[in-house]
Order: structure tokens, then C-alpha cells, then sequence
């Protein structure tokens, strides 16, 4: 029995006995799903993210690097990875990060390994796609997602691109001075609680509507109604995906429930996993800020590898499942 | 006392910048904060995540948008 049950049972109470829906099946349907993804959906948010925010007060930025620098290239990327999924990544911190990482000495490969898996295995998307699709795919999100990054950094480490990086972001001298930013117990909670508050304040709208419109496709669209332009023997399912996911970054959150909706009507699962990854980690936001420190170039070929990277997990996730 | 928020121009930074101007305006104090938007000087503040809160060249909040009353005790334990 899933630990959901009882949410079950209220969304069933509140579409046949509160509202009456019994007669009309498909709006009843709608309507149980749309109660029960958002009640389910929305738990998941509060819980994960708190339990996330109380890691992160313990694993600052400035730890990170430090963990990081001691590192060689290897273990360094599989780590930057790792943690990437842990520190929230607002496109705003993308600057200061990368630069923190060059002036501590991190090589290039391992601190792209850090860029690629932040914004994409994010706790928010990891929520949803939990929520949506349930424990086996997020897990090959996960699972995925983390070999993209390190194969990523790895490439761009091999490629000896430093030279397309601008200038001064070696120059600067490390800042010796540790962060004294010391936190209690309840600055923790304090800060899980308000960084918690702010996602979900951010978030809910594009979830609700991501939500209404994947339970309007499940009770309305019939089932495999889309396998016949979205199947996996579709070859160009994978690269249209992708593209569409580029411009949808700041939707991240709403595109999730809509796309398992979409899943469930027949677009392939390795189709589906190349456009969630797009839309994550393929930013176009992302690579304009990122133009202050880099030539066009290097974010070119970023971009390409990840991208490239993405398109592969598609092919595979679409044979294979 | 000198305040900063140091941030790199997105949403949750001027947000901070907002806060921050409300908090000393309730405490009475006659503060211009300054907002500090450059990314070399970000970096030699040693911040690697913004929106930031520093209270006389010692960063006290970085990475999140506190609440104002977060705000407020800080800068009274900093004074």
C-alpha cells in the first residue's frame, strides 16, 4: 500500500461525495487526479526540500570548494556531481560560483561536472518527477543526469579549454578568510523553513497549472492516443524534445506533471527524459550569465556536450524501456 | 556601520535590497545600504552565492532571502 493511501481516499471523497462527479466518469477522473497529484505533489515539496535545506546548512559553498580542491580529476568530478544535487542553484549564483571555484585552483573539467548537475538534479525536480512518475524513472534521472555531468567535465578537462576562459577569473587571489558564518540548530530550521517557504511561493502556480493540464490529458486524452507521434520508434522524437525543452527553463516545475501526463499517453520514456534534462540543464539564461566569464565558444561547447549528452540518454531510454 | 547587499542583479538579490532598506528603516538607523552588483568585488568579498547580506565587510547571510526579522537580528548583533 503506498504511504499516499489516505490522500486517496480524500481525493475519492471529495470528487463522488463532496462534489457528486459519480455520473460524469471522465470529469470525475480529472478531478480525483488533479486532488490527489497536488495534495501528493505538494507534501513531497515540503518535506524533501526542508530535509534537503537542513543537508545544505551543514555543506556551505566554501566547504564544498575546499572538498573539491583536494581532489583529483576523477573523484573530483564524480564528487562535484554528487554535490551539485545538494546546493540549490539559482542561475544569479552561477558568477560567483564558477570564479569560487577557479581562484581555489578546482579544475575547469570538475567545476563544468558542478554546473552541468546542479541546475539539472535539482530537489524540486526530483520531487516532481518522484511524485509524477514514481521511484524508477527518477532514479534514471538521477542516475543519468550524474554521468552527463562528470563525462561532461571530464571531455571539457581533457579539451584544455582554460584559455577560453576571460582572464581574470584567475587572477583573483584566494580570500583566505573562512566564511565565519556559524549556524545553529534553529538558524537551520529557520533557514529550511524560509528557503522552503520561498520555492513553494516561487513554484506552486506552475505546478498547479502543470498539474490541471496533465489531469485534463489523463481524463480526456486516451490512452497511447500519443504513441503514434511521440512512440519510441519515432527517431526524431528525441531531438524535438530536446529543442523544445531549451527556451522552458524557468517552468521547470510545471513542465514535470505535464509531461507524465504525456507519458502516460504514449510519448516514450526516453523522449520524455531528454525534454525534462533540457529543459533543466540546457539554459539559455543560464549561458548569457555565464558569457561575463567565458568566450561564446567555450559555452558552445558546453552546451554541445551536454546536449549531445542528453540526446544519447533519449536514444537508450527509448530502446531499452 | 556600513551594510551591503551584494548581489548579481536578479530577482531574489533586489528582493534583499528591499528587505534590508525596510529593516533599517524600522530600526531606526541612518544606514544607506549599499548594493554592490560588481562581480570582482563579489569574488574578493570571497561570496560565492548571492543575494548576500554583509554587515561592515563581514558577510553574515549568503545564498537565501532571509525574512526581515532575520535581517533585523542581524544587524543588531553586528552593530
Amino acid at each position: 500500500m503506498s504511504i499516499f493511501y489516505p490522500v486517496q481516499l480524500l481525493a475519492d471523497w471529495l470528487t463522488f461525495d463532496v462534489f457528486r462527479l459519480t455520473g460524469k466518469k471522465l470529469l470525475a477522473s480529472t478531478v480525483n487526479f488533479f486532488i490527489y497529484d497536488t495534495i501528493k505533489i505538494f507534501i513531497l515539496l515540503t518535506v524533501i526540500i526542508f530535509a534537503v535545506s537542513i543537508i545544505r546548512t551543514f555543506l556551505s559553498p566554501e566547504k564544498i570548494r575546499g572538498i573539491l580542491s583536494r581532489r583529483n580529476k576523477y573523484i573530483g568530478n564524480f564528487l562535484a556531481a554528487v554535490l551539485g544535487i545538494i546546493t540549490p542553484f539559482c542561475s544569479c549564483s552561477a558568477i560567483p560560483l564558477f570564479l569560487g571555484f577557479m581562484e581555489a585552483g578546482i579544475p575547469l573539467g570538475t567545476t563544468f561536472s558542478f554546473l552541468v548537475s546542479s541546475p539539472m538534479i535539482n530537489e524540486v525536480a526530483l520531487v516532481l518527477l518522484l511524485g509524477s512518475f514514481g521511484l524508477k524513472v527518477a532514479l534514471i534521472y538521477i542516475g543519468s543526469g550524474l554521468i552527463i555531468a562528470i563525462f561532461s567535465g571530464v571531455l571539457i578537462g581533457k579539451l584544455k579549454v582554460e584559455n577560453l576562459v576571460e582572464d581574470f577569473a584567475f587572477k583573483n587571489k584566494l580570500n583566505s578568510s573562512e566564511s565565519g558564518i556559524k549556524m545553529t540548530w534553529k538558524e537551520r530550521f529557520n533557514y529550511a523553513r524560509s528557503y522552503t517557504g520561498q520555492i513553494i511561493k516561487k513554484v506552486w502556480y506552475f505546478i498547479l497549472i502543470g498539474i490541471g493540464i496533465g489531469a485534463f490529458i489523463h481524463g480526456y486524452v486516451p490512452v497511447d492516443f500519443l504513441a503514434r507521434y511521440a512512440g519510441a520508434d519515432k527517431w526524431y522524437g528525441v531531438i524535438v524534445a530536446t529543442i523544445i525543452g531549451i527556451p522552458l527553463y524557468s517552468n521547470a516545475a510545471g513542465v514535470i506533471p505535464l509531461v507524465s501526463a504525456l507519458a502516460k499517453k504514449g510519448v516514450a520514456i526516453g523522449t520524455t527524459l531528454s525534454f525534462m534534462m533540457a529543459v533543466t540543464a540546457l539554459s539559455l539564461p543560464e549561458f548569457l550569465i555565464l558569457k561575463r566569464v567565458m568566450k561564446t565558444k567555450l559555452i558552445l561547447i558546453f552546451a554541445g556536450i551536454v546536449g549531445a549528452g542528453i540526446l544519447i540518454t533519449g536514444y537508450i531510454f527509448n530502446f531499452i524501456l | 556601520m556600513e551594510i551591503k547587499v551584494v548581489g548579481s542583479g536578479c530577482a531574489s538579490c533586489k528582493n534583499l535590497l528591499e528587505i534590508a532598506r525596510r529593516a533599517v528603516k524600522e530600526l531606526d538607523l541612518k544606514i544607506e545600504i549599499e548594493y554592490v552588483t560588481d562581480i570582482q568585488k563579489i569574488v574578493e568579498m570571497g561570496i560565492m552565492q548571492t543575494p548576500a547580506l554583509a554587515i561592515n565587510d563581514k558577510v553574515v547571510l549568503s545564498g537565501f532571502v532571509p525574512d526581515i526579522k532575520t535581517v533585523k537580528n542581524k544587524i543588531k548583533e553586528n552593530e
